[in-house]
């Protein structure tokens, strides 16, 4: 395997690792602050890609459609806390999932409703589309650099907002003890509210971002999803520092695995042999990468208790 | 005897009075829906061995259901073609015989849910709902990628598989062999529920530091419920491959887990006959609103969204009131 293709690889694993951080922070941040298991997540990611091709469908820019995507996901997070996820803070898990599970289902249905059952395209803007040369004579596609930068900005963003801002020390406070902090006068619902937006405006981000060079369509955002929960689970639930390292993680992990495993099989079974076992354990790598932390570390790398 | 038996009767009736109706206005089509709800609700009975009774909230159950599928798709196949599964170290044929594809199902299944209940129950709450998830999409991607039994697009089986005295491609004796099967089941996690096993599960539901004082292990006690919820709903995932002469990966993925979890709830969770009454109301959504509308899912999310939010004991829950403590 030549070093080139390898360091290619790295890159995707990175850009993948990126975007995972971007849906999970958004999940282990409303798990963190209000105790919830959002599988409803993944609606606003969809949500997010939707209203980015709707829009640069009709403007032809690419900056509106990352505006609108941000703007329509958070609007539709807002909605969904007030309409519903406030009543379950103090449900147990399992009401948690199924109600959010249904939810899947109306958001699912809702956009087949809405724009067909046809996947969209979403078209990189003309000034990101295009390889670019990098130092050591590797051309890659300069659109997911910028993503692996979008996302990297992002994710500095939010520590700094996290750890600097009077909102951040609200979140953190919120997640220590949220009767004190209600009690300090903080007002504990706009607060869930404004948190639970964020994160599906994030999760409105990645789906946009990657709406460029996946299609758009129904359902894309289940695998992403369940991709994040592997995350969240290796880095610890709560842990935003934690989401970043197991996105990492994951995202390298699925990507090289699927490149390396077949010819590492490849040294001692016969080629088509190789490629079938290579290509079912990559797919199963992260799982057994999640296993094994767990085995280890029941609550994640950076998981509290 | 109280609201909730009566219920329970009438409802576990109305499975093979609506077969017998069908049957006797020869609408073989009806009676194949009510053995799906059968067969299904034979899941959910499984499912609910782990959720109800020890609180297990299990989002990978599809593994198992698919594990059942693939045992029955397997062997069927290897029966089919006249090849055997495998020469080396001994000879094993396929077989067309639904006796030992169920035990080979369960067996399965079993040995499944123990590899991945040591690992999964060494978490609780948050990270046992994921954890269970992700093993289940672990197998799906196994399934998708193993080229061997048909990769993404499943495996066909031709004829439904024997039962001994019986026509299995006759609707009617089919449901006939579904509904025994739940019947026994039904009955069999019955006795559970009662049994000191099973009191000492609902005990540790309820408080597992208390039952850990008495000197019971809550770990082994869950292991245990974790592995016959498992094979339960593999054996229910094999009769699901016979009555649909198929199994492809769709039986593995996670709308798989949630579908079964969404008949307990829509039933009643912790109850007996919940699962069947969910089933049942489930596959009868299906195809009266599946009918009006190809977005029903939409409607069945609306209605889920309800009974979690407003009614949250399901359908027996609501209609016999509360005589079972939802916790």
């Amino acid at each position: 395997m030549s070093l080139i293709l390898l360091i290619e690889q790295v890159l995707n694993g990175l850009q993948f690792g990126v975007m995972l951080f971007l849906m999970a922070a958004g999940l282990t941040l409303i798990f963190g602050v209000m105790g919830l298991i959002n599988l409803a997540h993944g609606s606003l990611y969809m949500v997010g890609a939707f209203a980015a091709a709707a829009v640069a469908g009709w403007t032809g820019s690419f900056v509106l459609a990352l505006v609108g995507a941000l703007v329509a996901a958070a609007a539709a997070g807002a909605l969904v806390e007030l309409l519903v996820i406030r009543r379950l803070y103090d449900r147990d898990h399992l009401d948690q999932v199924l109600a959010t599970f249904a939810l899947i289902l109306i958001f699912s249905e809702g956009t087949r409703y809405l724009f067909g059952s046809f996947p969209l395209f979403l078209d990189i803007p003309a000034a990101l589309s295009g390889p670019v040369r990098l130092p050591g004579g590797i051309y890659y596609p300069l659109y997911r650099l910028v993503i692996i930068a979008a996302g990297l900005l992002v994710a500095a963003g939010l520590f700094a907002l996290i750890a600097k801002t009077r909102i951040g020390v609200q979140i953190r406070a919120g997640e220590a003890d949220r009767e004190m902090i209600a009690a300090l006068g903080v007002d504990i619902s706009k607060l869930y509210t404004v948190v639970f937006a964020l994160g599906a405006a994030l999760a409105g981000l990645a789906g946009a971002l990657v709406g460029a060079i996946q299609s758009v369509q129904v359902g894309m955002g289940e695998p992403v999803l369940i991709l994040a929960f592997v995350v969240i689970v290796i880095g610890g639930i709560g842990s935003i520092k934690g989401a970043l390292v197991g996105a990492l993680l994951v995202g390298l992990t699925d990507t090289l695995g699927g490149v390396l495993l077949p010819p590492l099989f490849g040294i001692f079974m016969e080629a088509s042999a190789a490629t079938s076992v290579g290509s079912a354990l990559s797919s199963m790598s992260i799982y057994i990468l999640m296993a094994g932390v767990l085995l280890f570390k029941p609550s994640g790398l950076f998981g509290g208790t | 005897m109280g609201r909730e038996t009566v219920l329970n009767i009438v409802l576990f009736a109305m499975l093979p009075a609506t077969a017998l109706i069908a049957l006797l206005l020869d609408e073989p089509f009806i009676i194949t829906l009510v053995t799906k709800a059968a067969i299904l609700a034979l899941a959910g009975v499984g499912l609910n061995i782990a959720l109800g009774l020890g609180g297990l909230v299990s989002l990978g159950h599809a593994a198992f259901f698919g594990i059942g599928g693939y045992a029955m798709g397997i062997l069927a196949s290897h029966a089919q073609s006249y090849t055997p599964l495998m020469e080396v170290p001994f000879l094993i044929e396929g077989t067309k015989s639904m006796l030992i594809i169920w035990g080979v199902a369960i067996t399965a299944s079993a040995l499944a849910a123990l590899a991945i209940g040591a690992l999964s129950l060494r978490t609780t709450g948050v990270y046992f709902i994921m954890i269970t998830l992700a093993f289940g999409q672990m197998l799906y991607y196994f399934a998708i990628s193993w080229p061997a039994y048909g990769g993404e697009d499943g495996l066909s089986i031709y004829i439904r598989n024997d039962f001994p005295g019986l026509n299995t491609l006759d609707p009617i004796q089919f449901f006939a062999i579904a509904f025994g099967v739940l019947t026994v089941v039904l009955f069999m996690a019955a006795r559970i529920a009662r049994a000191p096993f099973g009191l000492a599960l609902s005990a540790a539901r309820q408080n597992a530091e208390r039952v850990e004082t008495v000197g019971l292990a809550p770990f082994r006690l869950r292991l245990v419920a974790f592995v016959i919820s498992g094979a339960v709903t593999g054996l229910a995932g094999a009769l699901f491959a016979d009555l649909n002469r198929f199994v492809s990966p769709t039986m593995f993925s996670w709308q798989t887990s949630g579908e079964i979890m969404v008949f307990i709830i829509l039933g009643g969770v912790g109850r007996l006959f919940g699962p069947v009454a969910g089933a049942a109301l489930f596959i009868l959504l299906e195809h009266l609103l599946g009918g009006l509308s190809d977005y029903w899912h939409v409607y069945l999310g609306l209605l889920l969204l309800l009974v979690v939010l407003f009614a949250r004991g399901g359908m027996i829950g609501t209609l016999a009131g509360r005589e079972v403590a939802h916790d």
